[in-house]
């Protein structure tokens, strides 16, 4: 009991000082460093109520994928530069969120307090945890049967979501050019390519050749080729 | 086994093949196809009907779902099919009948440009004929009832190039629309009353439905059946569908649909057997209708157009026989009047063909000399409908007259009126065979000036292309859609159709003679349609007994030979002057049509542009300010909407702290 | 001293949350607001584990799989949305983007 009261302890700690940091923290390097800190926190409060499977998955999905998500584009933007955190440019924005933060904060605990310490809920009939299988059996059983229609939706999002990743960071300002998709096979391709070229390279020629013409004139009518 | 299912589905099946692969298969791949499919779906028919034979009398009803349609709490409608005497006999004779006009317009339809077209509309409008009759609940029906609607809208308007037929088609339409209008609420009030619309309950929870409520039901439904078996006031429609194809006419508007709403009305007699007087209005409807089509009958010269009115009146006699519940006699006049109208609309179509698409009867005359096989054909369509034993026609006609007779005290009313009918028909159908197939070859007179230019032009070669062209203006000029003056020249010679046009011809005269065996008047055991469909109907009337009938029927022979000679006297010998029979005001259809458009042209219209204004101002006005208001009230909320992101996450914050709070203050704390 | 039991948890998720919002609410780089939105997220999940352990239904632990799923993909998007903003105006923060106003 003394171990298990002094790891919540610890971790919570972790978690609050993680979390207060991605808060105040000016730079956003440190600031993803703070969130890792209050994601591993909850991956051990995970474990010590037997969440084993999602603990594993909050460290290799959240902490490993999707901080250094933020960490790679946030090198890549190149805004690890500090943000002035001294004033907010929206009038009370700042006063207006610390007071909805307490009535928040306050509110819940008020609800978590004045019950006294037990959760009021029923306890669950249809999917209890047996104690003798093991945690991802477990879900893994609810997650294929009763959620088994969510999971594949599931499926369809994380698809959406790339789809849509991949159409936004396509380069700004070009939708898909169908010229840059011509029909053909490759030879035929680069046979036409060849061949405009070539007829490029005639008609510079006959402009070469007209000496009268000014400089400006022959490049306007290069220009208009093009 | 259960094969139901297939009955529906192989015409379906067909019309989806056309749909894809109609144009390849082309003329006359199409329509063999077409055909295969029907008569594969008739085989299936009989199959399911030896099936059901083999059954005892009580249990003859096979069910088969296929699956839940609309699951909506207590309202629960599945694709089902119903199997029972009455709906496999109508299965019957619809697929043997469709089969047969199948076959037969691959030679009536024959070098159209829309060749496969046609019979993708008439597999599709079998399929869902197929599905109202055996549909086993009310929607399903309905379904099917809307099936047909649009077949045969699409159908009248086939050859739509002509304004004339594009506007039949619409007709046909919107006077359906009144009559689906009254099945709708008949199936809302079903609903409301039974808790459910499928046939197998309605028939045990009939008896318990109070009597008023069951005569709105029954009047409801009449009215649907009105729209559709084109009766008094709604059977103006009717006569201009023949703008159709004639395989169509014999089909779609004789044999099969025209008569759903007999069915409908035979399938509901559990709640007639309630309907109180709902069953005189619909026996009334059905005389007059009968009477006054059939003397609209006596005045026309389009053959097509006397057979039509032919139809209406012969509806009216089936409407005469539920009305006064004798379903069996309206059952089995409809299944002989399919045998011999279908006979006596494909003859007249292998005439029109044989005339160069002329359909006047004016124009015709000594036929019988050219067209021996459509000749003889005809003439045992004619005895059938004139009502001579031993012909089908007559002995369903007399069960209908006979049932009506004992119908109370107004049933020798009914009678007589059914008499008088049956009469002038004998007397319209004399005329048609006689101006037809009797007489001089009249198209070879040239007294019209416009066909007598016609003729000189033809037989000059180089200014045939400019005849051509006058003769399609005058055409136009003479504004009458249905008579296509399709070049019928006086040396023309009349020529007998394809065997496929035939050999139907040929199935339904035999038909047409032996119908009849079906349901004989001679004792228990001839009655043999009485006995097959009894399980599905709950009331029967009684006929009258047998001297009465016998008196009745010499009744109706001499009536019948008497509407014969007087016609002979008539058209034949010309002893009687034409003029004095066929008067203006049965020319012109009781002017019912012009009565219709002069209402909804005038009082009608204004009375609708009334509504108009209404709907302009009032109406419109009311939207129109409430989007004026929303407006306004938008513009003066606009500045909340800042496009700051943290201000609306603040928005939400907000929101979220005092739903807590709501929460917590009503925690008991 | 004290024994440890649920209401610790939800105490602490709670707090996470407190300050993830408000985090949210006042920070102007649109990647920090993301995490602060990772920060809330993380403190629903724990609650869910806890009420999961609380009332013995591992139904809870479900749906922490699903928020983790719908997060990651909202992170993907979301860092696309950024990146193509960037593209356009270089260290532009979430005030600057504000032309869909009323």
């Amino acid at each position: 009991m003394r171990v298990e009261m002094f790891t919540f302890l610890l971790t919570a700690a972790i978690c609050l000082a993680g979390s207060a940091g991605v808060v105040l923290l000016r730079n956003p390097v440190h600031n993803a460093l703070s969130l890792v800190a209050t994601l591993f926190g909850v991956a051990v409060l995970f474990i010590q109520q037997g969440a084993y499977f999602l603990a594993a998955i909050q460290v290799i999905v959240y902490a490993g994928a999707i901080v250094i998500l933020f960490l790679f584009v946030i090198m890549l933007l190149g805004v690890d530069k500090a943000e002035g955190i001294d004033r907010d440019p929206i009038l009370g924005q700042r006063t207006a969120a610390i007071a909805a933060g307490v009535a928040i904060l306050g509110l819940s605990l008020t609800a978590l307090l004045s019950v006294g310490s037990r959760v009021t809920g029923q306890a669950s009939t249809l999917a209890a945890i047996d104690g003798s299988e093991p945690n991802i059996n477990a879900l893994a059983k609810v997650l294929f049967t009763d959620y088994v229609f969510a999971f594949e939706i599931t499926s369809v999002l994380l698809t959406v979501a790339v789809v849509g990743a991949v159409v936004l960071s396509r380069k700004a300002g070009s939708a898909i050019d169908v010229a840059e998709f011509p029909e053909g096979t490759t030879a035929d391709l680069l046979q036409a390519k060849h061949d405009a070229a070539a007829v490029e390279q005639e008609v510079l020629e006959e402009v070469a050749t007209e000496d009268e013409t000014p400089e400006g004139e022959a490049e306007t009518t290069e220009e208009a080729l093009r | 086994m259960n094969l139901i299912w297939l009955i529906p589905c192989l015409p379906l099946f067909g019309f989806l093949v056309l749909l894809v692969a109609g144009r390849k298969l082309g003329d006359p791949g199409a329509g063999w196809w077409g055909t295969g499919v029907v008569a594969a779906s008739f085989l299936v028919v009989v199959k399911v009907f030896f099936d059901l034979l083999a059954l005892p009398e009580e249990e003859r009803s096979l069910t088969q779902t296929l699956f839940t349609w609309i699951p909506s709490g207590s309202f629960e409608v599945s694709i089902g099919f119903l199997a029972d005497p009455l709906s496999i006999l109508m299965c019957l004779f619809i697929t043997g009948i469709g089969a047969l006009i199948h076959l037969y317009s691959i030679g009536y339809m024959k070098g159209d440009e829309k060749f496969s077209k046609f019979f993708l509309y008439l597999n599709l409008f079998l399929a869902s004929m197929l599905l109202l009759v055996l549909g086993d609940n009310l929607l399903l029906t309905f379904l099917g009832w809307e099936g047909v609607g649009t077949c045969s809208y699409l159908l009248i308007s086939f050859w739509h190039t002509d304004p004339a037929n594009a506007s039949a088609g619409k007709k046909a339409f919107v006077t359906n629309r009144i009559g689906d209008f009254g099945f709708m609420l008949g199936t809302f009030l079903v609903w409301i009353t039974v808790g459910s619309i499928n046939y197998a309950d309605i028939g045990p929870a009939a008896p318990m439905i109070a009597g008023g409520t069951a005569t709105a039901i029954a009047l409801l439904f009449f009215l649907g059946a009105v729209g559709k078996s084109a009766q008094l006031p709604l059977s103006v429609w009717l006569p201009d569908a023949m703008a159709g194809p004639t395989p169509v006419s014999a089909l779609i508007h004789a044999a099969t649909m025209v008569t759903a709403g007999v069915y409908l009305i035979t399938r509901l007699n559990p709640i007639m057997a309630q309907a109180g007087w709902a069953n005189d209005v619909i026996a009334w409807t059905g005389a007059i209708t009968a009477l006054v089509a059939a003397s609209i009958a006596i005045a026309q010269t389009d053959i097509k157009k006397v057979l039509a009115y032919s139809t209406v009146s012969q509806l009216g006699y089936m409407f005469l026989a539920v009305g006064t519940q004798t379903y069996v006699a309206g059952i089995f006049h409809m299944v002989t009047h399919a045998f011999f109208k279908a006979l006596l609309f494909l003859g007249a179509g292998s005439v029109i063909m044989a005339m160069s698409h002329e359909q006047d009867m004016r124009k015709f005359g000594n036929l019988r000399k050219y067209l021996p096989v459509t000749f003889a054909t005809f003439m045992i369509g004619w005895l059938a409908i004139s009502g001579i034993p031993p012909l089908a026609g007559f002995w369903s006609k007399d069960e209908v007259l006979a049932g009506a007779f004992n119908a109370g005290p107004a049933g020798p009313v009914l009678w007589f009126i059914g008499l008088l009918v049956a009469l002038m028909t004998a007397f319209y159908m004399t005329r048609v065979v006689i101006m037809t197939f009797y007489g001089s070859e009249k198209w070879r007179l040239t007294d019209d000036p416009h066909e007598a230019a016609e003729s000189a032009d033809l037989e000059s070669e180089e200014v045939e292309s400019e005849e051509l062209v006058t003769a399609s203006v005058a055409a136009a000029a003479h504004g009458d859609g249905h008579d296509d003056h399709h070049g019928l020249s006086p040396d023309h010679t009349p020529q007998e159709s394809h065997w496929t046009m035939t050999a139907p011809l040929v199935i339904l005269a035999g038909l047409s003679i032996l119908g009849g065996a079906i349901n004989l008047p001679f004792g228990s055991d001839f009655k043999r349609l009485e006995h097959w469909l009894e399980p599905t109907l709950a009331y029967e009337h009684e006929l009258p007994p047998v001297p009465v009938l016998v008196l009745l029927a010499c009744a109706a022979i001499a009536v019948a030979s008497l509407g014969i000679f007087l016609a002979y006297l008539v058209y034949s010998k010309q002893k009687i002057a034409v003029e004095k029979i066929e008067r203006p005001v049965l020319a012109h259809a009781w002017y019912i049509d012009e009565t219709y458009a002069k209402v909804a042209g005038g009082p009608g219209e204004a009375g609708f542009q009334g509504l108009a204004d209404f709907d302009g101002t009032v109406v419109d006005g009311a939207v129109n300010g409430v989007g004026a208001g929303v407006l306004g009230i938008g513009n003066k909320l606009r500045p909340i909407q800042s496009g700051f992101v943290r201000s609306y996450a603040l928005g939400i914050s907000i929101g979220g702290a005092l739903l807590l709070a709501f929460i917590v203050t009503r925690m008991n704390l | 001293m004290l024994a440890l039991n649920e209401t610790w948890y939800l105490v602490l998720a709670a707090m996470i949350f407190t300050i993830g919002s408000v985090g949210l609410l006042t920070r102007k780089n649109p990647l920090v607001m993301f995490m602060c939105v990772e920060l809330m997220l993380n403190a629903v999940n724990l609650t869910f584990v806890t009420f999961s352990k609380a009332l013995d239904d591992i139904a809870g632990q479900a749906i922490v799989f699903f928020v983790m799923v719908v997060a990651a993909a909202e992170v993907v998007v979301g860092l696309g949305i950024i990146v193509a903003i960037m593209r356009r105006r270089q260290g532009a923060n979430a005030d600057d983007i504000s032309l869909m106003r009323g």
